[in-house]
Formats: C-alpha cells, structure tokens, sequence
C-alpha cells in the first residue's frame, strides 16, 4: 500500500514537472528569482543590485532574491549561474570582471559571450583615485610623477585579483609606464582600512567605496577617471584634464542568464531591467554613489553584447602584459 | 556634559516605540538562529536585508545589529548544552559549559553566559559611545606585521598551555592551519588541496568543521557502548548560581571584558581571538588550572564576556570609519549605503540620531536579551531529559539543516560526515579537537598578513621587529614558550584545551 502511494505521489510529481515546463516561458516568473553577485555583501556591486532588485520585483510580480557568491574574483559565480538550468529562474549580475575572467584564469569553466544570454547593461560606476592622507603628491599630475620616480618603493592597495580596483591599477600603471609593489586585499573594505592606516600608499576604487572618504577629508583625492566631473565629487578632475586621456575606466555592471534561456523569458527580464533603471529610487540612490543608469539602448542583449566583447578585447592585451594571469 | 546629550538624543531614538518592537525583534531572531547550529547571523541579516530597505534607516540598522549580538548569545546556548558550538567563539564555551552541562550544572553555566555577556555589553556600549572614534583611530596602527605577530601570539600561547600532550596539541593546530590552508590562494587565485572538487574552492566551511570535530564526533563517542555512554544530565542541581558560584565569575567576567573590547577594535579581525584569548588567560592564572576542562565556571564567564564585548566593539570601525572588521559588519556596511548614508567618519556629525540611537540600542537590546534568556534556562535545561536516542537524530538533523542553509550547498552537509569521522578518530587517539578549531580559523589569517607584511616589506622579514607594536607581540610570544619549557613551570602547565580524558 505504502509502495502504491509512493508510486501515485512519483507520478503526479512527474506530470507536474513537466507541465511546468511547457508552461513556465508563458507563466515566467512563477517563483522567485534569484541573482547571483559574484562578491561579499555590502560591496558596490551587491548595493547596486539590492537598489534595482526592488523595483524589478514589481515589474516580474515575483520577489527578486539577491545570493551572494563571492570568491575566486568573481568566477566562482559565474560558473555556478553558467552551469544552473536555462529557465531564468538564476541569473547574474557581473561587473567588469566578466570581460577580463577569461584572460585572469586561463582555466575559466566558462566563456562569458557563449556561456550566458546578455540581458542588458546596468550602470557604469565611476573610479577614483585616492591616497592616504598624508601621501606626498598634492595633485594628479604630482601623482604620476611620484610614482614615477619612486617606483621602488611605492605601494598600491587592491581589493584581490579581478576587483575594478585591481583593473584600475594595471590601467594606471601601464599608462604612466610605471610598475609599482602591488598589496592585495581580500575585498575593498580591508583595503580601505590599510589606507586609512597609512599602511599602504594608494588606490584606485569606485565612487561607492571612496565618495565619504575623500568629502571627510580621511583620503586625498587625486581624480575620477570618467570623461566628465562627478556631481557627488565636484571639485576632483578627471584624469583627460590632468593629462591622462588614455586612463579612463568604469565598473560597468550587467546581468546575464544561463546560454539557452528561452528569447521571451530574456525579454521579460530586459523590461523588468529597464524599468528598474527609469524608477525614481534607483536614479537618487545611484547619483549618491556617484553614478547613474545606463540609458536605455545600452540596457538590451545587444548593446550588452557588443559592449563585452569589445571590453574583452581591450583587456586581454594589457592584463598579459603585466603577466597577472592566476597560476594554475 | 556633551555625552549626556548625546545619550539622551540615542535613548530617544532606540526607546521610539517602533525601534524598541524592532530590536526586541532582532535579538529575539538573533537568539534564534544562535540557538540553531548552523545559521549564523551573517545568513539571517542577508537575508533579512531586502526587508529593511523600507524601514527607516535607524529602526533598519537597530534590527540588523540585534540580531547579530543576539546571535552571540544564542550560540552559547547550544555549546553547553549538546556540544554543538555555531560559531569559532562558542567553541570555546563548549569546553568546559558542556563538561558543566554534564554534571548537572547547566542552569548555572547558562546564566553565567547570559550574566556575564550582559556586563560586557553594557562596559563595551559605554566604550563606545565615550571613546569610539579616538579608538578606532589608533587601532588603524594595527597593520599586517602587527595581525600577524598578535595570531603567532596567540597560537603559541595556546601551545605553550597545552598539558602533557603538547606535541598533539601541536599536531592538531597544525592540521588545523593546513585545512586552513584549502581553498584557492588569495593572492594568485591558484587552487591548493582542492583535489579537483569546484566547491573546495572557497575553502572548507568553518560550521561543517565545528559540527563534525565537536557535535557529531561526541554522539558517535556516545553511541559506542550504551554501558560507558555519559548519562548526559546525572542531575540537574539548580538552576541559578551559588554565592560561590558569583564570587568565582566576577574577576573573569572583568578581565574578559577588558581583552575582548580591546581586540575587538582591531579592524582585521582580532575579535576571533578574544574568546580562545580569554580561555587561555584565565587558565594561565587560575590557581586550579587543573579544574579547567572539567567543568571550570571561569571557562565559561571568561570567554563568553570576552566574546560579548569584542562582538560590540567591533562596531568602532564599521560605524567611526566605515570599514567593516568581518562579513557581518560588511553587510551593515551594505544596509547602510541601501539606506543613502555612506558610511564613513561623516556618519557620526551628520546623522547624530542615527549614530547614537544605534549605541543605545545595543544596550537596550543586551538588557532585553538578559530578561528573555534567563527565564528560557528552564527550558532549555529540560532538553536535556529528553532521551538520548530521540535528542541525537534531532541535533544531526538540525546540524545539518543549519550548515546547508548558509550556502545551499550539500558539500557542507557531506563535509559534516567527513569531519565527524575525523573527530571521532582524534577524539579516539586523544587528541582534542579546540586547538584544532583555532588552527583552522587563524591558519587563513595568519597567512595573509605574513605575506601582506612581506609584499610591503618587499620582503624583509625585519618588518616584524623593526615596527614597535609587532615587536612587543613577538616578545611576548616568545616568552609564552620560554614560560613552557622553564621546568619549574611545567609542573603546573595544564593543558588548555581539555576535551575528554
């Protein structure tokens, strides 16, 4: 008897599992959905995903659950959504980690343009540079030169191999020709406590993680390294004013789904994107981190596409040079 | 009287009768999940994160920090009681509160927790809110070479304490930094003793390595002969302490108190060090250093005042400078940037009732979790009449309910079984597993300052004498095993990490 009710709850399982399935890309979403961030919570990329989650949940009439993966620069992430079943149901938020992974690890499990269907392009978050207080140079161009003739003996503070802050640094140095001792940390958050120790010399990281240091004066600030001046940070240049056109970088966020997800399911998320990025919260709340959404053409699979695969190329060449490829 | 008022802007804030229900409800789910083994507070306030974003900013963070003080009661509550602690701090608690919990004297090891962690959360909350942002300013002194040269101290002071055994006490901090050691380099990203396993990668979960050497190991031991089996409450003598009881709490609470706020303003993670610090502290000056694993009432108000109050001052950095000391603080890092305030030095002038409001309520709160916890000791006591063969499937459940719960992930929940087999072993060729536990944790964390320390050095290992502070650590490490190898003292080393006999 007990078998036969085994069998009977077997079978209904099984015929509701796979009504599901010929139902799930009409009915899409009829759970929750999960976004995976590759880093620790708290992080830059973790608040702008908790920021735009909200108003996609109301756009997908189904809460939007934020998990965090971090570890390995982000890749330990991006191999557990690359892997997860095409049903939209896991899906990534990844910076710009995505586009230097394949060079970084050259035994990467995954391949970010075949591996995952873009759904669009979130925000480019502005980097700063920034010293401890009481670091010699005074202004950008004092910086370069510094560094420059002390090269021996300067110290350069990253968040771990992959972070923007990592990315930034190999930027910088390949622009001004210069390698320094780099200090990796695990995660901005001990980076910046070194800094603020004078235990180290500088860094290079995003508005969300330098705006309330460098306004309370417990960092110099050198630069932002976008093409304009930053509202939250008006009286800092920008790195093509003080002379450096070719160092000019952002944390560009996107969110990607498993390769094979059904076309209408990332349809519906690309719309539940582009709603978040016009809702009025998520615009204040990104201009006090010191950014601000992607427009819209930007936020579609093809402008993600076209935007990572170029990124990919730009990357490659620069981090081989410097040789920082993870040994494996 | 500057400090008054300030006070008095916080108490108004976290005595606002919306804030007062939201912290009882944080310490209460605090409590909660510290009871579970398993789920931590890092999981509970990630995932009670998104509900905060429509809160107001102090009720949000009010909650989010009662629930991971109320964790560290919680925590304890389990060590005692089935051996099972949740957290590397209440590893500790588990040494001797289970050896109480055994001679009928839980209630008084529980209230002890309960009495003794409220002491050192009001003396921290105090610090706070007197001192918090010349503290912190000095504790940014600690860089690398000083965190390393604190961890050698503090491993080498638990070896030079470990009795008879020490060369297994060695053995077992050794096995404990080299499983430290699993999980991908952090420097280079290489994969070391991952043996091709993906979810070795990040390391070896701490909980399913606590679970498995300290609760699952100590069923399979019970479980062996139903004859040599320890009975696990004989009697339950009295729920409260004695007047001895008190007399014998007192200095420990006090010097746990004092250890624990000061390590736990270390921003690079001193706070994991202030309850094994503590442990190894009272051992070293108790006059009956032999009672200690065997039900000593000093192991338990020593440790758990320590870990109380480093849990309250490592809130001086997160909310003085903004960084955060550990994933928890990192998360209210993340609660405040969702909430529009970047955190930072600025939070203190430019949101006085935020700042403040969250001070007070961390006393408001430890008040609370002292009126709800000690009348639970009755309850909790009870569980332990409930027969064995119906207590132990539960707790092997709930281990690993908890431990799956974190990552969902069931290579935690199989990494259980592994570690509970090797902790029977050990416990079999009498090796104990604390030193163990301390290896693992400080293994990670040893490593990454030496080698910060030498990439800033560019590779001197002069750095270690040259800055004052690493030095005076260093020495005092090297006293600690002087002291172990002098004869005379010998004699009356005890081991610090006494398991079973």
């Amino acid at each position: 008897m007990k078998k036969l009710t085994t069998a009977l709850l077997a079978a209904a399982a099984m015929t509701s599992v796979s009504a599901g399935i010929a139902f799930a890309q009409a009915d899409y979403p009829t759970s929750p959905v999960t976004i995976v961030v590759p880093f620790a919570a708290g992080g830059p990329t973790d608040t702008v995903t908790r920021l735009i989650a909200e108003p996609m949940s109301a756009e997908l009439g189904q809460q939007v659950i934020v998990q965090n993966v971090a570890g390995a620069g982000g890749t330990l992430a991006g191999t557990q959504v690359a892997n997860a079943p095409a049903d939209g149901y896991q899906i990534l938020m990844h910076h710009i980690g995505m586009s230097t992974a394949p060079t970084l690890y050259p035994d990467l499990a995954y391949n970010p343009l075949e591996d995952f269907e873009m759904i669009g392009l979130v925000t480019n978050v502005p980097m700063t540079v920034i010293a401890r207080k009481d670091f010699e140079p005074n202004t950008f161009e004092e910086l370069v030169t510094y560094v420059q003739e002390n090269a021996d003996s300067v110290t350069y503070a990253n968040a771990g191999i992959g972070a923007a802050s990592h990315l930034c640094g190999l930027l910088f140095m390949s622009a001004i020709d210069t390698q320094v001792t780099t200090v990796p940390y695990q995660g901005t958050g001990p980076a910046m406590t070194d800094l603020l120790g004078g235990q180290v010399d500088f860094m290079c990281d995003q508005t969300t993680n330098t705006t309330g240091q460098i306004t309370s004066g417990e960092v110099k600030g050198y630069a932002v390294t976008t093409p304009e001046r930053l509202d939250a940070l008006p009286d800092l240049p920008t790195t093509a004013e003080a002379g450096l056109e070719e160092f000019q970088v952002g944390v560009w966020h996107g969110l990607y789904a498993p390769a094979g997800t059904p076309p209408e399911v990332i349809e519906k998320l690309t719309a539940a994107l582009q709603t978040a990025l016009q809702d009025e919260n998520v615009i204040t709340r990104f201009a006090e981190l010191g950014t601000r959404p992607v427009s819209l053409e930007e936020a579609t699979p093809e402008a993600h596409e076209a935007y990572l695969s170029e990124q990919i190329d730009l990357w490659a060449p620069i981090i081989e040079a410097a040789g920082e490829m993870a040994q494996q | 009287m500057e400090l008054l008022a300030n006070l008095g802007i916080g108490f108004s804030a976290a005595l606002d009768p919306t804030n007062l229900l939201y912290c009882f409800v944080g310490v209460l789910l605090g409590t909660l999940v510290g009871v579970l083994p398993g789920i931590g507070p890092t999981a509970t306030i990630a995932m009670l994160l998104p509900i905060t974003f429509s809160f107001e900013p102090v009720t949000a963070l009010i909650m989010l920090a009662g629930i991971y003080y109320g964790a560290q009661y919680g925590g304890s509550t389990t060590a005692i009681l089935i051996n099972l602690p949740g957290e590397s701090s209440s590893a500790v608690t588990a040494i001797d509160g289970y050896e109480m919990a055994k001679q009928g004297r839980a209630g008084p090891a529980l209230a002890t927790a309960a009495l003794g962690s409220f002491f050192a959360g009001t003396v921290a909350t105090l610090i706070l809110a007197v001192a918090a942002p010349p503290l912190a300013r000095a504790a940014l002194n600690f860089g690398a070479p000083e965190y390393f040269s604190l961890i050698v101290l503090g491993l080498l002071a638990s070896i030079a304490l470990a009795h008879g055994s020490v060369l297994k006490a060695l053995a077992m901090i050794v096995l404990g930094l080299l499983l430290g050691m699993v999980g991908q380099d952090i420097y280079t990203g290489t994969p070391r003793f991952t043996f091709g396993f993906f979810e070795l990668y990040s390391g070896i979960n701490f909980v399913s390595v606590a679970v498995g050497v300290f609760g699952v190991a100590e069923i399979l031991r019970n479980l062996e002969h139903e004859t040599t089996r320890d009975v696990l409450v004989k009697k339950v003598e009295n729920l409260w302490l004695t007047k001895d009881d008190f007399k014998r709490i007192i200095a420990p609470v006090l010097r746990g108190t004092a250890l624990g706020s000061v390590l736990g303003i270390l921003p690079g993670g001193g706070h994991v060090l202030s309850s094994f610090a503590s442990y190894s502290f009272e051992k070293r000056i108790s006059k009956h250093p032999e009672t200690f694993g065997k039900g000593a009432i000093e192991g338990v108000a020593g440790p758990e005042s320590a870990n109380n109050a480093g849990a309250q001052t490592s809130f001086i950095p997160m909310l003085t400078l903004g960084i955060p000391a550990h994933p928890v603080m990192a998360l209210m890092i993340g609660a405040f940037i969702i909430q529009g305030i970047t955190p930072g030095p600025n939070v203190i002038n430019d949101e006085p009732i935020l700042f403040w409001g969250i001070i007070v309520s961390m006393w408001v709160g430890n008040l609370m979790l002292v009126l709800l916890n000690l009348p639970l000791i009755g309850l909790w006591v009870k569980l332990l009449t409930i027969p064995y063969k119906v207590l132990f499937p539960a707790i092997i459940a709930f281990a690993c309910i908890g431990c799956y719960s974190i990552n969902l992930n069931v290579f935690d929940v199989y990494a259980i079984v592994v570690f509970g087999f090797i902790g029977y072993l050990l416990v079999k060729l009498g090796c104990e597993p604390a030193p163990l536990l301390l290896g693992f944790v400080l293994g990670p964390l040893l490593e990454e300052h030496l080698r910060r320390a030498m990439i800033i050095s560019r590779g001197d290992p002069m750095i270690f004498v040259e800055r004052p502070i690493s030095a005076v650590l260093l020495a005092f490490a090297v006293a600690a095993v002087v002291v172990a190898v002098l004869p005379s003292v010998r004699r009356k080393r005890e081991e610090v990490f006494v398991e079973d006999d």
